[in-house]
């Protein structure tokens, strides 16, 4: 095993966040305009009586649903969990309960936070509580900040601009934050780019060498421990004009991305081609990276800003049609 | 095979951008009933569920076949989900196919569906972890290059890619479930489009979708008392390979070559060229239809384009491609692989509408994904094989 | 039905891994393969389960390929499910009789994550979701049902711990173990009320990989092969509210149906991930008294999200193959407070 592999992979923070936006449906939208409005309305189920949220669906039998019941806004705890140190993204951000709450009139649980000062003994199962609204409400699950003991709710406040259009869609955002190791195999390239060196991966009994280096050779899943550095000017072997805006790309549109063999690899490595008139570009072209600065190289791809164009001939389609 | 199958159950949902009228659970629902509906079974017929669709991150949801459990008539019943990227449509439909020919079950819902508008497909197929940089926008910066490839490989004419468009697109008038419908599209409307990820024109592009897409199978004995004609499995095959290693053929896969021998043993076809009727495949880019005419076998290497040029996989060719408007019509990515396998089905049932094939008694249904490297296939006959 | 044995298994588990998906599984993939005594072209069908979300990546499994060797291309099919329903996947693609034999595999990192609260997609993506609960604190909400239903009490939910944490000591693939009092462990704080730190999952990075065989071949190729007699795997509906969460019928229904009370059960390997599950899990599944759980541990002792199942699974397997009983049944769970169950019910030869 090589020594490249006792060094710790690389970290660092990578995060998914997308505002996601659901479309309701006539049953959700029903239920959510109820919310926007102070009120809670259920639905009359086969199996399983009265349910909040409204289903589309009974849960045993999967026939559809349409009978509309009004229930709450005040209930009971039913079941609950005490949560001592909240989390960022939860409803309250001192200690509360997530808890099953049975609404007047429901017979299914109804999920929610209840807020109870922060005092654990004065939750317990059987508990009344009621809604503690938020003074602008737009049709989301949200519009109910929490619940809290019935003695201390108050009844929705009227919105200041009533809306009579029917919620049609909920914005739900998410956001995850992930603590992301590289691999121990990428993280030799990364380091290398650094250096201002590009790392490739043997493959075992062989010559070939993979760049970046993926772990294992694909082939038959032997690891690749051995690295190589290899050359920074390569050939393009197939290339795409991007002309199209993506939120990921920070590249001017349009832009040249390319499939480079580089010189001692047998995999392309995908970049972009810049310094190159927009038509010029073309398959079996001679290619260099363009570093970064050097007090700008890092680990990670972004050390190489681009490929540039090399004053060097054409390699022949033959030579690299098996790279293609 | 210890048992036959026969799909007798065909549903699918209006697909359309952004599908705004249901929820969720809606969306699925409108399949799978429309699917019980043509089998005249009912939820409690049904034993078991195989659900599809591609990357959870679109919905922003964990698990979300369980969500939708009740929405589908899953709750007491084994429910399995597949993903196997783009091709996943396919590969659920031929898992769901398994669960009858092993003779476990006799009646199966497999339902595969993708609600794209709830989130930005570019977004969840471009997001770079750390230390990467992002060069490649969407599904089509990854193929372009490789349709680059193959016009280099093959010398087609440049204008092939906006042939198959066009054919497609005009078949779509005839698909009421079609979510892009272009009225009296020209060739030059698709020529002038603007390109996207050059050689890949807009109109030469798949659209994002919502849309489910469901079918019922059943075992012998059943599919042969159904109230309509059943689609017959003649044969499943399915091969995955490696994203990238020295000297992948990425245009050509090996694994799309051999799904389709594989295939062919199967089902006892000699020679594809003659005894396939017609085919639904997954073409998410014009050009990827004569890149894969060729991998299945339906053109020697370097000659596909010339059954787009020949007018062969015209509706009125000897051999059509994509009667329904395929991909480039409707998108819903996870679905999309299950929609090719219910067209080909209803081809062969007669019941295919204004799309239908005369006499079709033979249609293949074709899916693939992830870096060209993941396939599922499946042959419909019109009679018991 | 075609007789199916288990005849290879290979685990990895630690707390916190620093290696990629592909390097966690390179190794094991081929312990696994090398202990199958079968050659890796001679192994038909391939079939993996894993959740993109415990990495933040779309597509995980398809660079999860590179490491099991899928050239010449393979028959290959992927769930994003715990691996156990690939196992089943793969069990029914033997018994339509096109493929005689599989590698399973199932791979997660719960590390990188905070992984309790990214389960909260797992829920209803309108009302549920957008609160936010994590998972520890549905389950705490289960814990809180049963115990005021007298299903349970504390007591016993920190001897269930206990005895995990114990046999935990000979497994060399748990993370979390100890030699503890029920008083000592009752005396700890809570982390989410009625649930301490020890009721919960001991999170854990890893992967699971294994061979089956069918008919002759598995006879051939081990001296004891385990086989599967019965499987079978069930859904509740997804509400909470509806459910009855002292309850879990889809664990007891596919139990039924995998055949596990035909005769009697050594052991059982099952997997509750939470200490009061077990407990639920026991009755569920109709256990005498004497009937051992988790000899393993289970997952108070090592929890690798989306390959759990298939490790108790395989855990199960290898300690009937060691002659550690003769008839067992393993057990897979899924989703919110145990949504989704399967069942496998194994013998040895």
């Amino acid at each position: 095993m090589s020594e490249a592999y006792d060094q710790e992979a690389l970290r660092g923070p990578h995060v998914i966040e997308y505002p996601f936006r659901r479309s309701c449906g006539p049953v959700l939208s029903r239920f959510f305009s109820g919310l926007r409005d102070g009120k809670l309305v259920g639905i009359r189920s086969q199996t399983a009586g009265v349910l909040v949220p409204p289903a589309e669906y009974d849960p045993q039998t999967a026939e559809a649903l349409e009978e509309f019941v009004d229930v709450g806004p005040a209930g009971e705890v039913v079941s609950y969990a005490w949560v001592s140190s909240p989390r960022p993204k939860q409803p309250l951000q001192r200690p509360f309960a997530y808890a099953l709450i049975k609404l007047d009139g429901a017979d299914a649980g109804f999920l929610h936070a209840v807020d109870v000062g922060g005092d654990e003994a004065s939750i317990a199962i059987g508990t009344r509580v009621a809604p503690r609204w938020k003074a602008e409400r737009v049709g989301h699950i949200t519009d109910i900040e929490c619940f809290v003991p019935e003695s201390e709710a108050q009844p929705a406040p009227p919105l200041t601009e009533p809306v009579e259009e029917p919620v049609k869609s909920v914005t739900t955002p998410i956001r995850l934050e992930y603590d992301f190791r590289a691999g121990k195999a990428q993280s030799v390239f990364l380091r290398g780019l650094a250096e201002k060196k590009i790392l490739g991966a043997k493959a075992i009994g062989g010559d070939l060498v993979y760049v970046p280096p993926r772990g294992a050779d694909p082939r038959n899943a032997e690891l690749t421990p051995e690295f190589v550095e290899v050359a920074d000017t390569g050939t393009v072997v197939t290339y795409s004009i991007v002309r199209v805006p993506s939120d990921n790309i920070s590249f001017d549109l349009p832009y040249v991305c390319i499939n480079v063999l580089l010189d001692g690899s047998h995999i392309p490595f995908f970049h972009v081609l810049q310094d190159c008139p927009l038509g010029e570009e073309r398959i079996g072209m001679r290619v260099k990276a363009k570093w970064a600065p050097d007090d700008q190289l890092t680990t990670s791809v972004a050390s190489i800003e681009y490929f540039e164009p090399l004053d060097e001939p054409d390699v022949p389609f033959d030579q690299i049609r098996e790279y293609c | 095979m210890t048992q036959r199958c026969g799909v007798i159950g065909v549903g699918q949902t209006k697909y359309d951008a952004k599908r705004i009228d249901v929820s969720m659970p809606g969306l699925l629902r409108e399949a799978a009933l429309r699917a019980l509906e043509d089998a005249e079974l009912t939820w409690s017929d049904i034993e078991a569920v195989v659900i599809g669709k591609a990357p959870d991150m679109f919905e922003g949801m964990m698990y979300p076949e369980n969500y939708l459990a009740d929405a589908i008539g899953a709750t007491g019943k084994p429910l399995l989900r597949v993903h196997t990227a783009g091709s996943v449509g396919g590969s659920t439909a031929n898992v769901a196919i398994s669960m009858i020919t092993s003779g476990i079950h006799d009646r199966v819902l497999t339902i595969a569906w993708e609600k794209q508008s709830e989130s930005n497909a570019m977004w969840g197929l471009t997001l770079s972890p750390p230390f990467s940089v992002s060069v490649v926008a969407g599904a089509g910066g990854f193929f372009a290059p490789l349709i680059r490839t193959y016009i280099r490989r093959s010398n087609a004419p440049e204008d092939t890619g906006i042939r198959v468009a066009l054919k497609d697109r005009q078949n779509a008038h005839k698909n009421p479930y079609a979510h892009l419908k272009i009225d009296d599209i020209t060739f030059d409307q698709i020529a002038n489009s603007p390109m996207l990820w050059d050689p890949i024109r807009y109109l030469e592009s798949c659209p994002s979708s919502d849309g489910a897409c469901a079918m019922v199978l059943t075992n012998e004995s059943l599919a042969e008392r159904t109230p309509r004609k059943p689609a017959w499995v003649h044969g499943t095959a399915m091969r995955s390979e490696p994203t990238q290693f020295a000297r992948r053929d990425a245009v050509n896969p090996m694994a799309g070559r051999l799904a389709a021998q594989d295939l062919y043993k199967q089902a006892g076809i000699q020679d594809p060229r003659k005894e396939i009727d017609c085919m639904e495949i997954y073409v998410p880019f014009s050009w990827f239809e004569p890149m894969w005419m060729e991998t299945m076998g339906f053109a020697d290497e370097g000659e596909g384009w010339k059954l787009t040029y020949e007018g062969v996989t015209a509706l009125d060719g000897s051999r059509p491609v994509n009667m329904s408007g395929g991909v480039l019509s409707s998108n819903p990515i996870g679905a999309s692989g299950m929609c090719r396998y219910a067209e080909a089905a209803n081809q062969v049932r007669g019941l295919a509408g204004e799309h239908q094939i005369d006499g079709a008694r033979k249609a293949l249904g074709h899916a693939y994904g992830g870096g060209s490297q993941y396939f599922s296939m499946v042959l419909f006959g019109d009679t018991r094989p | 039905m075609r007789d199916v044995a288990i005849v290879s298994f290979a685990q990895s588990n630690v707390a916190v891994e620093d290696r990629n998906e592909i390097e966690m599984l390179l190794p094991v993939a081929k312990e696994a393969i090398e202990g199958s005594g079968l050659a890796r072209d001679e192994i038909d069908f391939t079939c993996s389960g894993s959740s993109d979300w415990l990495q933040g990546q779309p597509f995980a499994f398809v660079m999860a390929l590179d490491a099991v060797g899928s050239w010449p291309p393979i028959k290959e099919s992927h769930v994003e499910q715990d691996g156990a329903w690939a196992l089943y996947e793969a069990w029914v693609k033997i018994q339509t009789g096109e493929v005689g034999s599989a590698l399973i595999y199932s791979f997660g990192k719960t590390s990188p994550g905070d992984i309790a609260q990214v389960q909260a997609l797992q829920l209803d993506p309108y009302c549920g979701q957008p609160l936010w609960p994590d998972l520890d604190s549905l389950s705490g909400i289960q814990a809180r049902s049963c115990l005021e239903a007298g299903v349970v009490t504390e007591k016993q939910m920190a001897e269930v711990a206990c005895q995990a944490l114990r046999n935990a000591q000979s497994n060399p693939h748990a993370v979390r173990k100890g030699d503890y009092t029920v008083e000592e462990l009752l005396a700890k704080p809570y982390r989410v009320s009625p649930l301490r730190d020890h009721d919960c999952p001991a999170n854990s990075d890893g992967v699971t990989v294994m061979v089956v065989v069918a008919g002759d071949r598995a006879k051939q190729l081990c001296d004891r092969p385990v086989w599967i007699r019965g499987f079978d795997h069930r859904i509740d509906p997804p509400a909470l509210g509806v459910r009855d969460l002292t309850r879990i019928p889809s664990a007891a229904l596919a139990a039924e149906k995998a055949g596990a009370a035909d005769d009697k059960l050594d052991f059982v390997e099952i997997t509750a991930p939470y200490s009061h599950q077990e407990l639920i899990l026991r009755k569920e599944f109709g256990l005498a008294d004497d009937v051992q759980v988790n000899p393993s541990g289970g997952s108070l002792a090592a929890h690798t999200l989306m390959s759990c199942g298939l490790n108790r699974i395989g855990d199960a397997a290898v300690r009937i193959a060691a002659g550690g009983g003769d008839r067992a049944l393993a057990h897979a769970g899924q989703g919110p407070c145990l949504q989704q169950n399967l069942a496998v019910v194994l013998e040895g030869d």
